[in-house]
């Protein structure tokens, strides 16, 4: 799908604890947004595959999180779970310019009419 | 000849210089401008002048006779007021000069953060020969004190400047760590410690609010109450390029000039180098773009054909006796490894991130020895997959040395104490093994280590371990999670021995194989840490549990509990009311009420945690803690005031002990019940520390359970009075939060260490006041409500940091 890039502010950087997670409310339901370094950040789908866990809750850890209700890992970067569980969330194009956070609103919008 | 104007005598122009009188002397007729009153100097070098490692003289670049030699004008300590581009002239101060090429080389202004009080004298920045002077004069009087702002490089070359000429230091830095640009939390950590023992103060999470004083500066306020007395404060927090005078005159400027790989800005006779200059979206600080850049336009002047390229950029921190390094991109991802070593006892961390098998960052701090081999294999994009397995021991790489898991006991000093019950220091186990004992047992019959409470098993048997090598065959102990090879009595202990007061410490004097733990072993450290070192430590909430976290049980379809606390299980009318108000406002599902004698609200929305909290602590209500491993509930019975059998008010012990003991954090949730009488009815039998009043006074027993296992208390003392049970109650607990497991609830705790160890360790009169004042220092910080606390502080956090429902669709 070859939508156009269109970049949103959502916030600045510094709204998100390191290592932790603010959510951002869409159409196509909750993405999270991830902090897990001074200047990393990554965006995914709130909602775990296994039970519906918020994401957002979750422990953030190296570049993954464990979700808070049964403790499936999600590595943040590929929206794969780790280990011995298999499940997959959407991932988000997501960049920092001068602390502000960026999200590509056509990749999010595109995907929920997919 | 054709007349060269440049503007700003400063580090890459004077390149510039250099590079026109090598290979062009008689070009150009140059004149230069500097508003500091001097030519060019080796700006870097200030800091050894600050700290009096070097004199100004030692770091001038080009000094009077240089200019003179080469027959560039000077127009020194004149500013350039305007240049007329129509007219081709610069308008200085003192007169016009015409100009064939100008060059801009305007440099940057730091950055002042406009708080308070920034305007008062004594508040410097670092960036000139007048600002270290400044610094130089303060260090001067006996007993002065400096602040830093920003814990940058420049910032902490300032602290330890400062320090060396005696002065007493502060570093303020807002971010979790120092260098953050530069540095990832550990080196970050060990940088911070080696600043510390050098006397230099670090707060990090700074929030500086204020200056204040009279004419000058007095003191430095942060958001948090602190007020920080000085004589001077410098601040480091940044640089922004000079480019007024660019901007005025109609050059196109982004954040800075903007020029091209020639150099050239939008008007082609003019150009611009160094940290003035925006190419390509990127701005400068370091010296080696900014020699590059001089490079390029020295030759674009003289219409030789060249072009600026960026490259990559390492950075050092001239601070003698810190030894760091860092280069590239050191952020994790997927598909990029990071290769992690430690040498907690040399106080080395190295870091390799590798992506597609070529290293792309690095990250090294006390051994950097071989921070230039990397650096070369980081810049040529060399493939490594060859020496993958061996690359972080460097190009000397001789096979062999692995990181040695118990290097943290090996280096542990012979009169480091490892059984603490019977006073038994590691000296004396040495000892008693080269005297002939070979494992635990004998250990214990001959030195008494680890015969006791038994903490220090793991301890002893890695002192075993360490002295016997190969001979000794420990047994298999459980570590925390697979970070670690360390249990958790290990790491307790060493967080206590070693003084670990951070995460990241922990993480690396113990040899963490993960960059930042995970979640099993993150809220464990954690509770730890803020339990050894409630007044040092800083509770991580990033750390814990989401319900720990936003103080409220999360439920299987992501809404919350909300559990208001009730004192002894007695309530009013007024709170009855505003607790139904709360969930008719807040169109509560369900409302039920506990086996914890309280009403618990299920079914709120994030979003409205903030808002129900508010209402319930309008009505006098504060949290519950129903989520938390830590005080739950104090359930009574109504005792002598009602009940005919009654013999002591067991409701009012509740309600007291319950006042004493909230807020507090134990290794998992602790539940008391106080019953009036022997029968029993607030089932006090059964719960991690329960109480039945008798005629003669109180039974405390402890180490109930009645959950997965179900198990009747044990007698551990009885009080005659009731400031008495509370006493050996508030000890017990005490004594649980030093020793127990993270996730032993009490009675596994008492288990472990047996029941005869705990009364013999209360029974002393010292001890058990001991750990009453350790537990009501550690209540001095949590013994408050959470809700209010997160309303006033951490509000936002609850909602979404966005809500994009209301876009138009594309």
């Amino acid at each position: 799908m070859n939508t156009p890039m269109s970049w949103i502010d959502i916030g600045h950087i510094d709204d998100i604890p390191l290592r932790g997670s603010r959510v951002v409310k869409t159409r196509a339901g909750c993405l999270a947004v991830f902090r897990t370094t001074e200047a990393q950040v990554f965006a995914v789908g709130n909602t775990c595959p296994h039970k519906g866990g918020p994401l957002s809750e979750g422990i953030v850890h190296g570049t993954s999180v464990t979700c808070p209700l049964h403790n499936m890992i999600f590595d943040l970067e590929t929206g794969q779970a780790q280990g011995m569980d298999t499940g997959q969330i959407p991932t988000y194009p997501i960049r920092i310019e001068a602390g502000r956070l960026l999200l590509d609103a056509a990749s999010v919008s595109s995907r929920s009419a997919a | 000849m054709q007349k060269l104007v440049i503007i700003g005598a400063g580090m890459a122009s004077g390149r510039v210089l250099e590079h026109l009188r090598d290979t062009a002397p008689d070009a150009f007729d140059i004149t230069v401008f500097n508003a500091e009153p001097r030519g060019n100097y080796n700006r870097i070098m200030l800091s050894p002048v600050l700290s009096g490692e070097k004199t100004y003289a030692e770091i001038i670049t080009h000094d009077d006779t240089w200019y003179a030699d080469n027959n560039v004008t000077c127009r020194f300590g004149e500013k350039v007021i305007a240049v007329d581009r129509d007219r081709r002239v610069v308008i200085g101060e003192k007169g016009e000069v015409p100009y064939d090429k100008l060059i801009f080389g305007t440099g940057s202004a730091p950055f002042i953060i406009p708080l308070p009080g920034h305007d008062k004298k004594g508040v410097v920045a670092y960036r000139d020969l007048e600002d270290t002077n400044a610094m130089v004069a303060a260090a001067a009087k006996p007993g002065a004190r400096a602040v830093v702002i920003g814990g940058g490089l420049l910032g902490l070359e300032a602290a330890a400047g400062l320090r060396l000429r005696g002065m007493e230091v502060t570093v303020l830095h807002i971010a979790t760590h120092l260098m953050e640009r530069q540095l990832d939390e550990a080196a970050g950590y060990l940088l911070r410690r080696d600043l510390e023992k050098r006397g230099i103060n670090v707060i990090l999470q700074a929030s500086t609010q204020e200056i204040t004083g009279g004419d000058a500066a007095e003191a430095v306020h942060l958001a948090d109450g602190t007020v920080l007395p000085c004589d001077i404060v410098v601040m480091a927090v940044g640089i922004r390029p000079a480019v007024q005078l660019a901007r005025d005159c109609g050059l196109t400027c982004g954040r800075a000039i903007e020029v091209d790989a020639q150099m050239q800005t939008s008007d082609p006779d003019v150009y611009a180098v160094g940290e003035c200059v925006e190419f390509n979206g990127n701005l400068f600080g370091l010296v080696a773009p900014l020699y590059d850049q001089a490079k390029v336009l020295a030759k674009t002047l003289l219409g030789q054909a060249d072009a600026f390229k960026l490259r990559e950029l390492s950075t050092k921190l001239k601070v003698t006796g810190c030894d760091l390094f860092s280069a590239g991109d050191f952020a994790g991802g997927d598909g990029r490894e990071d290769i992690v070593f430690r040498d907690p006892g040399r106080g080395v961390y190295k870091r390799l991130v590798i992506e597609d098998d070529q290293l792309i960052g690095a990250v090294m701090y006390g051994d950097t020895g071989d921070a230039n081999w990397f650096f070369g294999l980081i810049k040529d994009g060399t493939d490594i997959s060859e020496m993958r397995d061996s690359l972080i021991f460097g190009p000397a790489f001789q096979g062999g040395a692995q990181a040695d898991p118990m290097a943290a006991v090996a280096a542990l000093p012979p009169e480091a104490e490892i059984c603490g019950c019977n006073g038994v220091c590691k000296g004396a186990i040495t000892a008693a093994i080269e005297g002939g004992a070979t494992d635990l047992g004998a250990i214990r019959a001959t030195t008494k280590a680890s015969a006791s409470c038994g903490t220090c098993t793991g301890l002893v048997e890695q002192v075993l371990s360490v002295t016997l090598g190969d001979d000794f065959v420990r047994p298999a102990a459980q570590p925390v999670c697979k970070c670690t090879d360390l249990t958790h009595e290990d790491v307790r202990r060493l967080i206590k021995s070693q003084e670990l007061k951070s995460q990241p410490a922990v993480w690396q004097e113990l040899g963490w194989k993960t960059p930042n733990g995970c979640h099993v072993c993150r809220p464990a450290i954690n509770y730890y840490l803020l339990a050894d070192w409630p007044l040092e430590y800083q509770d991580d909430l990033q750390s814990r549990f989401v319900n720990e976290r936003n103080h409220a049980n999360i439920q299987k379809d992501g809404t919350y509990s909300v559990m208001p606390r009730m004192w002894g299980g007695i309530t009013t009318p007024d709170e009855l009311r505003a607790i139904a108000d709360a969930a008719d406002k807040f169109k509560v599902p369900t409302v039920k009420v506990t086996g914890g004698q309280r009403i618990d609200l299920l079914g709120v929305k994030k979003e409205d945690l903030t808002d129900i909290w508010y209402d319930l602590n309008q009505a006098g209500m504060v949290s519950g803690h129903a989520y938390s491993k830590g005080l739950r509930t104090v359930k009574t019975c109504v005792g002598t005031d009602h009940c005919r059998f009654g013999t002591q008010d067991s409701t009012g012990l509740g309600i007291k002990l319950e006042k004493k003991l909230w807020g507090s954090w134990t290794p998992h949730k602790v539940k008391l019940g106080v019953s009036g009488c022997p029968r029993n009815c607030a089932e006090a039998t059964c719960k991690d520390v329960g109480i039945i009043c008798v005629d003669s006074g109180y039974q405390v027993s402890v180490a109930g359970a009645a959950g997965m296992d179900v198990k009747e208390t044990e007698r551990l003392h009885d009080a005659r009075t009731e400031e008495e049970a509370i006493e050996w109650v508030a000890a017990f607990v005490q004594l649980y939060r030093e020793n127990g497991k993270y996730l032993d609830r009490a009675y596994k705790w008492v288990a472990k260490v047996s029941l005869d160890w705990v009364k013999e360790t209360l029974s002393d009169d010292a001890t058990r006041a001991a750990l009453n004042e350790r537990f009501e220092i550690s209540q001095s910080v949590y013994r408050k409500d959470p809700w209010a606390d997160h309303n006033q502080t951490r509000a936002a956090l609850y909602q979404p940091l966005a809500d994009l429902t209301q876009e138009a669709a594309e």
